[in-house]
């Protein structure tokens, strides 16, 4: 009788394919964002799951800040083949050109913040009402309290002090006109649940997040890869080192950690031991101390 | 700073990724839900900051955050609190207004934590957070002692049906560790408790700053011997809660792909399902049988309570969301008028005239307020008239939905017995309801009465003589909706006969099923009163008790008998006073050592040495039953487990 037992690995894929199909059923456009990182791409594993004969029945959209690692761009598209699904791209580029966010300068200057203003034109445009992310609650403090069902207003701003209350599995979608949700079906994973949900499901990834030789600088305390994009500065000394990246976002404040995780066994080793979270390299989080909570307030992901 | 004696060293996380590497069924890790519950000070925060901080959940760069933070803010210590107070809000009123959750683990088990505040003010976050746990911990002071805002959580926490408390007295440390004080805690809220209907409740004293009874035993609290707060979380029974009996699969969104595959998508929200049984599909009432259950990976043949699958079905049916699949023998109960317990969660107190959406399982429907009986306080448990409920109140209402939906009651089925109320103007999600069953009305009762008055008067009018006539056994059957059967559990002291066989029947009985218990303990002081323990003596027992239970049965009863009852001769003749397929030999096996090791009443102890003559497995011998109806071993399976499966086995029988 053991089989009434479930991991919590398949405890925690049933909740989010659940959450994936009431986006499906209460929405009538949807969207799923798609960073390229491998918390959205587990989630467009669980979305073939989840439609499983049939095709994922949204389109995907990636927010392109222009600074992408060119291996993440590749391996989007060779997924978005291989799941046969529709790919949408909004480019920070455009928003630049038109006017609407005007980009840092300097040396560290990032075009993360400027995602938002793209982000949230880009759903207006198309109009969804719901947009799948990967985010987990256990990236960071300010996403301790966010919900499955995240209320956005006609601004795509998020109220914290003003949260619709979620209890068991029952998720209210219902909205007015111009206001959408974002939805979080990873929530309760943790970093080691999503690596470890990957080696189980042999799910593939960017070759970034393995280890690598690679030029970086060491730029506040983190490590940027050494591109066009990140130039170093004078002082700055560019070191040749072995690397692998925890998470994959813009070039610009995306760092690298020494590593010698060549494949997922030792990835998740090196995951279970570690004693700084995945954000830790992440240069953007450290600006303030309620860095992530202002950025999600005006609309981030 | 802390020290880390216990941080999962890399070697066990790698015993915890082997174990999962194994995907779909296995024992191994698995999930815990609690939630947490104090009063402002009574040291939650630093409770959980310790769990995560000793179980390594906590990394360098938090912890750096909050030192940083600290610092800025001038405190002395490194406040441990600011980890779990993410909020900017929070963090300038040192306060926590919003359910958080949390995740650690151990390598035993993964825990989510849903962390919520215990202010006056946030009933509706407790009541959030409790939803979806198994396990509460209730924080006290042992400086304040038990205070009002402990039963709040406790009656709360038992009102969403938390299956386990957990009370956690803290700051032991502040009361010199002293047991008095800890005793005196326990005794008070035990009294509080008996009022509730708690499961199962454990008291722990703890001392979450300094780590005693946390992870590490205290040395500090050495008459304290149960277990630390951490290994009870890792041992305590998960999926108690869970209904594994009754089938219910809500229709999320229906998967077409092609004109030839036609599958509903849903989770299973209670009990299992298998290839080939038959179904029915409500509330259209077609029939078929189940065709497939297909995943992404294979096409097992049943899935259980929680498993999100797609069911194909052998013929082909109209069928939508909101639509419910269930056992054609094991239906739901449907009504438009439902009597409800509601925690009001909006700042807009309850409109009475006004109309709300409903949002049960998948299915979304209007409903009006019929009647508000009372609001409860939630403090002192009493009830008062109110003419509308407000933000944090607690009431219980009548509704009257626009078409009927499919429901079990709360107190059976979580997930078909729970319901949210959304503003139809705001899409505010503005109460949580719990369904107690259908309304009555007073047209109902009047009914009735009216029946009762008009049947006297035409006895008494016509001069007809009552006499018996006679009910049969068939139609007490047919009135109680399930049949008659005797259910004989046999076995070793202590192999958990009486404990199964209660649970059996506390489960037939919140169905509505008639029900009686009999075992030693309630014959043996009055019916078979005269009689001592010789072979005799104990074979004229159960002959009586045999005899007892039949009358049991031709009363249209389901008989739950709980007798050693070593000799299968014995067992025999019980069965031969019954029809065919009626009478049920269970035997319940348990390894003679573990019932030794159990010994609830002390007899194993004295049988050995000797106090006792005849004891059945010590210098008495137990004949196994050759062919027992249902054989399960309770050192093996949680009493859960071996409920579901007797009544599976009931059900395929025909008896319920």
């Amino acid at each position: 009788m053991n089989s009434y037992l479930r991991s919590h690995l398949i405890q925690l894929e049933n909740e989010a394919i659940y959450v994936i199909r009431e986006i499906a059923a209460q929405f009538e456009r949807p969207v799923l964002l798609f960073s390229g990182g491998k918390d959205s791409i587990v989630m467009a594993h669980l979305a073939r799951k989840a439609f499983y004969p049939g095709k994922i029945p949204f389109p995907f959209l990636h927010i392109d800040t222009g600074h992408n690692f060119p291996e993440t761009l590749a391996f989007r598209d060779r997924l978005m083949k291989k799941l046969e699904a529709q790919l949408l791209v909004g480019y920070v580029q455009d928003s630049i050109d038109k006017g609407r966010v005007v980009e840092e300068t300097g040396p560290n200057a990032s075009r993360n913040g400027l995602q938002t203003v793209t982000l949230l034109d880009t759903l207006t445009e198309y109009k969804f009402e719901a947009a799948l992310g990967g985010a987990r609650r256990d990236e960071e403090k300010a996403r301790a309290k966010e919900r499955f069902f995240s209320h956005r207003d006609a601004f795509g701003q998020w109220d914290p002090k003003n949260q619709r209350p979620e209890l068991w599995n029952l998720y209210n979608g219902r909205k007015l006109p111009n206001e959408h949700f974002r939805v979080f079906p990873l929530s309760n994973w943790t970093e080691l649940d999503v690596w470890q949900y990957i080696y189980n499901e042999k799910i593939e990834l960017p070759s970034l997040y393995f280890s690598h030789q690679r030029e970086v600088i060491k730029r506040d305390g983190t490590l940027l890869a050494v591109t066009d994009i990140v130039r170093p500065q004078a002082g700055e000394m560019v070191e040749s080192k072995i690397v692998r990246f925890r998470t994959i976002g813009d070039m610009t404040c995306t760092g690298a950690v020494e590593s010698r995780a060549s494949n997922m066994e030792e990835i998740i080793q090196e995951v279970a031991s570690a004693r700084v979270t995945e954000r830790g390299g992440r240069a953007d989080d450290k600006r303030s101390e309620a860095a992530m909570e202002d950025r999600k307030r005006q609309g981030y992901f | 700073m802390m020290t880390n004696p216990n941080a999962t060293t890399p070697q066990e996380k790698v015993d915890l990724l082997e174990d999962v590497s194994r995907p779909g069924v296995k024992a191994g890790v698995d999930l815990l839900r609690f939630t947490t519950a104090g009063s402002v000070d009574d040291g939650k925060s630093t409770l959980i900051g310790r769990l995560l901080y000793d179980s390594k959940a906590i990394f360098e760069d938090q912890l750096e955050a909050v030192e940083r933070a600290s610092e800025t803010r001038g405190d002395e210590h490194v406040d441990l609190a600011l980890l779990m107070d993410g909020l900017r809000a929070e963090r300038e009123q040192k306060i926590t207004i919003d359910v958080a959750y949390r995740y650690f683990a151990t390598p035993k088990r993964k825990f989510i934590i849903a962390d919520t505040p215990g202010h006056i003010q946030y009933t509706r976050n407790m009541v959030t957070g409790a939803s979806t746990a198994e396990l509460a911990i209730i924080l006290i002071d042992a400086r304040k002692g038990v205070v009002t805002q402990s039963r709040r959580h406790g009656f709360l926490a038992t009102l969403l049906q938390i299956p386990h408390l957990m009370v956690a007295i803290n700051k032991m440390d502040l009361v010199d560790y002293k047991q008095d004080v800890y005793n005196q805690i326990m005794a008070d809220y035990k009294d509080f408790a008996s009022k509730l209907s708690v499961q199962d409740i454990v008291f722990i004293p703890i001392s979450a700053l300094h780590g005693d009874n946390v992870v590490e035993k205290s040395y500090k609290m050495p008459w304290y011997d149960g277990p630390t707060l951490l290994h009870h979380l890792e041992h305590v029974n998960v999926g108690a809660s869970r209904n594994l009996v009754d089938f219910r699969f809500p229709v999320q969104y229906v998967i077409r792909p092609n004109q030839d595959f036609r599958g509903f998508a849903g989770q299973v929200a209670s009990g299992r399902v298998a290839v080939g049984e038959e179904v029915v599909v409500l509330p259209s009432g077609l029939q078929s049988k189940v065709k497939s259950i297909v995943t992404y990976e294979s096409e097992p043949d049943e899935a259980i309570i929680g498993d999100s699958v797609v069911l194909t079905l052998e013929d082909e049916i109209d069928i939508s969301r909101g639509d419910m699949i269930v056992r054609t023998r094991n239906l739901p109960q449907k009504s438009g008028q439902l009597d409800a317990t509601l925690c009001w969660m909006s700042e807009t107190p309850m409109n009475r005239q006004g109309a709300y959406w409903l949002q049960h399982t998948t299915r979304l429907v209007k409903t009006l307020i019929s009647e508000l009986n009372y609001k409860i306080d939630v403090d002192t448990m009493h009830r008062e008239p109110t003419d509308s409920l407000a933000l944090n109140e607690i009431g219980r209402v009548q509704l009257t939905t626009t078409q009927p939906i499919f429901y079990d009651r709360y107190q059976i089925n979580r997930n078909t017995g729970s319901f949210i109320l959304i503003d139809p103007y705001t899409n505010n999600t503005v109460a949580a309801g719990m369904i107690r069953g259908q309304s009555r009305q007073i047209s109902d009762l009047i009914d009735i009465q009216a029946k009762v008055e008009s049947d006297t008067m035409r006895k008494k009018s016509t001069d007809v003589v009552w006499e018996s006539i006679g009910i049969s056994r068939e139609m007490r059957e047919s009135k109680n909706g399930h049949k008659a059967a005797v259910l004989w559990f046999t076995g070793l002291s202590g192999s958990g006969k009486s404990t199964v066989a209660k649970k059996v029947e506390q489960f037939l009985f919140d169905r509505g099923g008639r029900t009686m218990f009999l075992d030693g303990d309630n014959v043996r002081h009055g019916l078979n009163g005269d009689l001592g323990f010789s072979e005799h003596d104990r074979q004229e027992n159960i002959r009586r008790v045999a005899e007892v239970a039949r009358l049991g049965f031709e009363h249209g009863n389901i008989v739950l008998c709980s007798f050693i009852s070593p000799f299968q001769a014995d067992r025999d003749f019980a069965r031969s006073l019954l029809p065919q397929g009626r009478f049920f030999e269970v035997f319940v096996k348990c390894d003679i050592e573990v019932c030794k090791r159990r010994d609830p009443k002390g007899l194993y102890a004295r049988a050995l040495k000797g106090e006792i003559k005849n004891f059945t497995g010590i210098s008495s011998p137990y004949e196994e039953p050759a062919n027992p109806e249902i054989v399960f071993e309770t050192d093996l399976h949680s009493t859960e487990e071996i409920v579901a499966q007797i009544m599976s086995i009931l059900q395929a029988r025909e008896i319920i």
